[in-house]
């Protein structure tokens, strides 16, 4: 029997969070860790969480497990579960709303701050807007991002400063959008990122690398801006 | 009853997927107030799943290409029960709408000469099937669908549109003259009931996979726009059609895409065998997906299925290199790591044909108006209701879906919604406002589920329904089995309807949305049964044992379920596009 401890708190009836212990039949298998909230959802129906696509696209299920934020439905439990125990907390930083459902508006605010959509002042023409594959490749490793909160809620600078430092994940978008050959706020958009805490609260500790479920590296992005704000300055 | 908060828009659009998004931005864009709810924040929605692609004649890997080609393929690949007049309009108008997006920003991979890059796709063909294989379908890399799906709710960002998200529609509200005036909704968060009222509902409610056991689809795949519309007494057409997809992981249900085989994989037996090339000696793994599941099913029905216990077959990439497979596979390469624990690379990938596409839906008409017909069978259109994406069958994918075409299909006629709904309330829309008993009517399942206290669990309930269709109502078909299936699935209907809700909190209540959901699920499984029994011959995705032979003198149509008297009737296909001529029916081999 597999042995969980489940993040607990619902604001109607309790005054303050709680661990509640669960034991789990997982019949010997190497399920996903959301294989196993399902299978205590099936009991007690008052556990929640969210969930979606159970495949690792959607980012519906971020949540920090044994202590390392990741996403349920793509974390095995050989991954994670150490001493037959699975402890299972929401996204550290954010506001719960409740068990392991955590209030993402800060987090999706921050992304909104970066205008993540295409800016360009030209006509559009009749067909597509040409780009080469090599231009088109700047943009493999950013454009993945499942806004899943993964990286930003495991981010020191971003608990200290969530309503000014826009975070890995808002950053890795606003990168995303400065390196599209097709583009052309370049100027706009690094004006706004131009004060001490928008990017400069980033200190590199690479946390966010080390936890993102799609292997992107926001850290390298944020270096990218940094240089490109520089060298606007000079 | 205490009165309900109502909140007003002009256009409402329930479902923020890839359709309902596509529709928003359209009416945003008018400046209407326009209002999505979502039951999950947007990009979480089923279309980010997609990946292959988005088939489109866009005349980049073919500078030859011509939609009318394409127009051709979805009529065959429909097994001609597809409405011509909309496969028309989808395959005419696809390029614009693609083009559309990628000036909004979606980041298509690319060719040489800077343009969208496309892949052959299953069901594909040049000159009317006379070309030889095709390649229509624009990709980024293996995830477009989440490209699409971020575009497009970046675009709505962009454009103000305002986000009911983790909002729940529960049912729709009707007046005193029949049309719908907007939908009961709760706020998950706080638990609040709502009405939202609107002068043009939009149902972009996605498909219904997990009436099945085993299925490529999300868990929030549940049906809810067909539950609300059946509820309704609003019929809902060829929803006896189930797209079983061949290659779902085997065992975990994750799709891997047919644009697996585009790029060159094949599909194998234990012997090794290219077995495609027995059953479709032309097109092999690219023919249609309901003739590639239906091999699939009989090479391991006749012993020559792989593993131990011969239930799969295998699809073998490894041949392609590893440096094509990381480029234009890379998501693939990841799932089948994940959830086959094998390396496409240096091993194959173990797969069997999985629930995945829902061809049926509610009958619409191009402007994604939705439908009913009269006692003397001419269609009616319902007043303020519309329907667009896998909810909406209007139809253009008949008994069988190509491969690319569901993006097609989500973003034409969520657009089309939108047009047609700008001009509508240009030119005003007035409607009698719903009464007090109206929406005491909308919002009665929803009391009736927090006043419950005896009742059965819902996931056992759940489990069994998905069983029963999955053994009841899958790859082949016959009487005997379905209609087994029927007297189960009507012993569970007063279970589903009395299923227990323990957890009566306001915060959060995902208990509550998954016992309500469950309702939707059974609405969808009852409907598709007995569609399913009635339609004796076996056309596209409806393959009966019973009923070899498609049979074009009586089931050359649409069905139609009639949630009242659960009772099938047909419509007639339209067979009259406005500037190509027909395409007659005949034999559909690959």
């Amino acid at each position: 029997m597999l042995q969980v401890s489940i993040y607990r708190y619902n604001p109607e009836t309790d005054s303050e969070p709680y661990m509640q212990d669960v034991q789990v039949d997982t019949g010997g298998k190497d399920l996903m860790v959301l294989d196993v909230l399902e299978l205590i959802k099936s009991q007690d129906t008052t556990v929640t969480y969210r969930r979606s696509c159970r495949e690792g696209v959607c980012g519906s299920d971020g949540m920090n497990m044994n202590g390392k934020n990741g996403l349920a439905c793509i974390t095995p439990l050989s991954e994670t579960v150490r001493n037959n125990k699975l402890v299972l907390r929401p996204l550290p930083g954010l506001p719960v709303v409740r068990d392991l459902v955590v209030d993402m508006s800060m987090f999706y605010a921050q992304y909104e701050k970066v205008q993540p959509f295409l800016m360009n002042d030209t006509p559009a023409p009749a067909i597509e807007r040409l780009q080469s594959p090599e231009e088109r490749e700047k943009l493999d490793g950013l454009y993945e991002c499942i806004l899943c909160a993964c990286c930003s809620s495991a981010c020191p600078s971003f608990w200290w400063n969530p309503d000014r430092f826009i975070g890995p994940s808002g950053l890795l978008q606003a990168y995303r959008f400065l390196a599209d050959s097709r583009d052309t706020a370049t100027e706009e958009r690094l004006a706004k990122l131009d004060d001490p805490f928008s990017v400069f609260r980033c200190h590199g500790i690479q946390n966010c690398v080390n936890v993102c479920p799609k292997n992107l590296n926001p850290t390298r992005a944020i270096g990218h801006i940094r240089n490109m704000l520089l060298s606007r300055a000079t | 009853m205490a009165a309900l908060r109502t909140i007003s828009f002009d256009g409402v659009i329930v479902g923020g997927g890839g359709a309902g998004m596509r529709a928003a931005l359209q009416l945003a864009q008018s400046g209407y107030k326009t209002a999505v709810i979502s039951k999950v924040f947007p990009t979480r929605s089923h279309t980010v799943s997609a990946q292959g692609g988005i088939t489109c004649a866009i005349a980049s890997a073919d500078p030859n290409d011509d939609w009318r080609w394409h127009m051709y393929d979805t009529v065959k690949g429909s097994d001609y029960i597809g409405d011509q007049d909309a496969i028309e309009y989808m395959c005419s108008v696809g390029p614009e709408a693609v083009f559309e997006l990628e000036h909004m920003g979606l980041p298509f991979s690319r060719t040489e000469e800077g343009r969208i890059y496309q892949r052959p796709f299953g069901g594909q063909s040049k000159n009317y099937g006379e070309g030889g294989q095709a390649a229509r379908t624009c990709a980024a890399a293996d995830r477009t669908g989440h490209a699409l799906l971020h575009t497009l709710y970046q675009g709505n960002m962009k454009n103000n549109t305002v986000f009911f998200n983790e909002w729940y529609a529960t049912d729709l509200v009707k007046n005193q003259d029949g049309a719908v005036v907007g939908v009961i909704a709760i706020c998950m968060e706080t638990g609040e009931i709502v009405y939202v009222k609107s002068k043009a509902t939009v149902f972009a409610t996605g498909g219904a996979g997990r009436i099945y056991a085993s299925t490529t689809n999300a868990h929030i795949n549940t049906g809810d726009g067909i539950g609300m519309a059946l509820r309704a007494g609003f019929p809902v057409q060829d929803i006896e059609m189930w797209q079983f997809h061949p290659t779902g992981i085997a065992g975990a249900g994750v799709l891997v895409t047919e644009g697996c085989r585009g790029e060159g994989g094949y599909l194998i037996n234990k012997d090794g065998e290219r077995f495609m090339e027995r059953y479709a000696p032309n097109a092999k793994d690219l023919a249609g997906r309901d003739v590639v599941a239906r091999s699939m099913v009989l090479e391991i029905i006749e012993g020559r299925g792989c593993g131990p216990e011969g239930d799969h077959v295998f699809l073998k990439l490894d041949h392609l290199g590893e440096e094509v497979l990381e480029s234009r596979l890379p998501g693939i390469c990841e799932l089948s790591r994940t959830f086959a624990h094998a390396d496409p690379v240096k091993e194959p990938v173990p797969v069997v044909p999985t629930c995945h596409y829902m061809m049926g839906g509610i009958p619409t008409n191009v402007h994604g108006q939705a439908l009913t017909v009269d006692a003397n069978g001419n269609d009616q259109i319902i007043p303020g209701l519309y329907a667009c994406g896998e909810v909406a069958c209007v139809s253009v994918h008949g008994a069988n879906r190509l491969g690319g075409n569901s993006l097609l299909d989500l973003v034409v006629f969520g657009r089309a919604s939108g047009l047609y709904i700008e001009n509508a309330l240009r030119s005003g829309i007035e409607m009698r406002d719903a009464s007090d008993s109206d929406i005491e009517q909308a919002r009665s399942r929803l009391d009736k589920l927090n006043q419950s206290s005896g009742g059965e669990n819902v996931a056992a309930l759940r489990k069994e329904l998905q069983s029963t269709m999955q053994n009841h109502f899958g790859v082949f078909r016959n009487a005997e089995f379905m209609q087994k299936g029927i007297e189960k699935l009507a012993d569970l209907r007063g279970r589903i309807e009395n299923a227990r809700l323990d957890d009566k909190s306001m915060a959060y209540n995902t208990a509550r949305i998954e016992a309500l959901e469950l309702h939707n699920l059974f609405e969808v499984a009852e409907a598709t049964a007995i569609a399913a029994e009635e339609r004796k011959e076996s056309r596209g995705a409806h393959a009966r044992d019973d009923f070899q032979e498609r049979d074009d003198a009586n089931w050359l149509c649409h069905s139609l379920y009639f949630p009242t008297d659960k009772r099938v009737g047909k419509r007639a296909v339209n067979f009259e596009p406005k500037t190509v001529e027909t395409f007659q029916p005949k034999a559909r081999v690959y």
